[in-house]
């Protein structure tokens, strides 16, 4: 309990105080996740519509491949991309590995999976109730596509949200692929479990205390900007 | 460019689903006259599977259907309106415009082709309001805005005023009378005899998938040449 009480106090002393380092990390943290859920954005959106209104042959499989994927483990996801990027790896060449570059990399690799299977099934909701009409219109397949991420906008934001909740508190892989060196790479997940390290709970604490409540106010207001409970119940 | 993608010839055309035979064979051919053909028939006659498959959302398992031009123009110049109103979500204008937009026109010519259709409907008010605050009623007459705004060919009409109160079917009646008169050719499912009598220039008896009786409206209501859809007037059950 006194842990707790601690590190509610040191939230608030290092929100109070602006501390320089949790601006710098907060600030990257923001900039990792915010840019990866953007790129797994412009992805996962579209091909989970694309999902909805196409049929093929193996689209079941795809589907549960899908849904699968979203329970990639990060660690493993940082172990592959460390060998990718690493100097001996494909991609070694362009010196990525520790840099906030290929955090982001990982990310997205473990957010497009997320946001794509849940596009994918408010879409498929969407299509259901659309499908007589489109056709009836004789749409194209790119107009549906667009015509149902547009329609199915305010669920499409749930899922690009739950996206970013995942990747905002993400670990294992930013850890593995990241580093965690100071001013470089360091974000709040990563600052947290070296401070625990450390045996510094109460400044975990605080640190874990402003990440919850930066996720929250992001979320709060992505859903006031895009007043999503004004508009009505779609 | 075609005066007119009918006439459409239904050549020995058949549906079936999971094995079972839905409709057909049937053989019959809506000419280029206008007019309003109405079918009538008790449930899983099989007219709503008709309507879809003329209009393309079914195909036919054997047989053809055949219209008279090509595929994009036929697909291009008809319209369908279903039992249930779909309102896209989106505004009541946005909704009537939308297979403007479909069709690459221009958004502002496209939106002001739709005021005037909502001005006609009654919906002027709420043109800017999410289409989902609509009542049944008016959700109905949006679908016909919507369906009547490319000026189409042909209309398929499946049930529109199931479910609606009189003075919402007064207006979807009117809106199908008016299309009627200018040159669209309307094919529509109903129950309501009185709505047939009302709009029909044609009647076709659908029993059990196949076509009955196909006669002039004034002729079948004068007196049904089959039993069945005699029956089916004075309300008795077919089985």
């Amino acid at each position: 309990m006194n842990d707790l009480l601690a590190g509610l106090m040191a939230a608030i002393d290092l929100i109070i105080h602006l501390d320089r380092d949790l601006v710098e990390i907060s600030l990257r943290s923001l900039q990792v996740t915010v840019t990866a859920v953007f790129i797994a954005s412009l992805v996962g959106l579209p091909f989970g519509a694309w999902l909805a209104v196409t049929r093929f042959r193996y689209r079941r499989l795809a589907i549960a491949l899908l849904n699968a994927l979203m329970g990639l483990p990060p660690v493993v996801v940082g172990l592959v991309v460390y060998i990718l990027l690493s100097r001996s790896g494909p991609f070694g060449v362009f010196n990525l590995l520790f840099t906030p570059t290929a955090m982001i990399i990982a990310q997205i690799i473990i957010v497009t999976p997320i946001i794509a299977s849940l596009s994918h099934q408010s879409m498929r909701d969407l299509w259901y109730l659309y499908h007589d009409l489109l056709i009836s219109i004789r749409t194209s397949k790119w107009q549906r596509m667009r015509t149902l991420l547009w329609d199915g906008r305010r669920s499409l934001l749930t899922a690009t949200l739950t996206g970013f909740g995942r990747a905002i508190g993400e670990i294992g892989a930013i850890m593995i692929v990241g580093g965690n060196i100071d001013h470089l790479t360091r974000v709040l997940t990563t600052a947290i479990a070296l401070e625990v390290g450390k045996g510094n709970f109460p400044l975990a604490l605080g640190l874990g205390i402003v990440l919850i409540a930066m996720a929250i106010l992001i979320n709060l207001a992505i859903h006031i900007l895009s007043r999503t409970e004004r508009e009505g119940t779609w | 460019m075609v005066d007119s993608i009918l006439p459409v010839v239904l050549d020995q055309a058949i549906v079936r689903k999971e094995g079972r035979q839905i409709v057909g064979p049937l053989n019959l051919t809506f000419g280029r006259e206008g007019g309003c053909s109405i079918l009538v028939g008790p449930n899983g006659a099989g007219k709503t599977t008709l309507l879809r498959l003329m209009h393309g959302l079914e195909r036919a398992s054997e047989g053809r259907v055949t219209w008279s031009a090509r595929k994009d123009t036929v697909y291009a110049r008809q319209s369908f309106v279903f039992q249930a109103p779909v309102v896209l979500r989106r505004s009541c204008l946005e909704n009537i415009a939308y297979p403007l937009f479909v069709r690459g026109v221009q958004r502002e010519k496209a939106r002001a082709e739709a005021a005037k259709w909502i001005e006609d409907i009654g919906l002027a008010e709420v043109a800017h309001n999410d289409a989902h605050v609509l009542s049944g009623g008016e959700k109905q007459k949006l679908a016909m805005a919507r369906a009547l705004i490319t000026k189409p060919d042909v209309l398929f009409l499946d049930e529109p005023t199931a479910n609606l109160d009189g003075a919402s079917t007064q207006e979807i009646e009117r809106l199908i009378a008016s299309a009627v008169q200018s040159g669209t050719r309307i094919v529509m499912a109903t129950h309501d005899f009185g709505q047939a009598r009302r709009l029909a220039t044609d009647i076709l008896f659908m029993y059990r998938g196949r076509i009955h009786e196909h006669a002039a409206a004034d002729i079948f209501f004068g007196g049904p040449a089959t039993d069945e859809a005699a029956k089916f007037m004075k309300g008795d059950l077919l089985i």
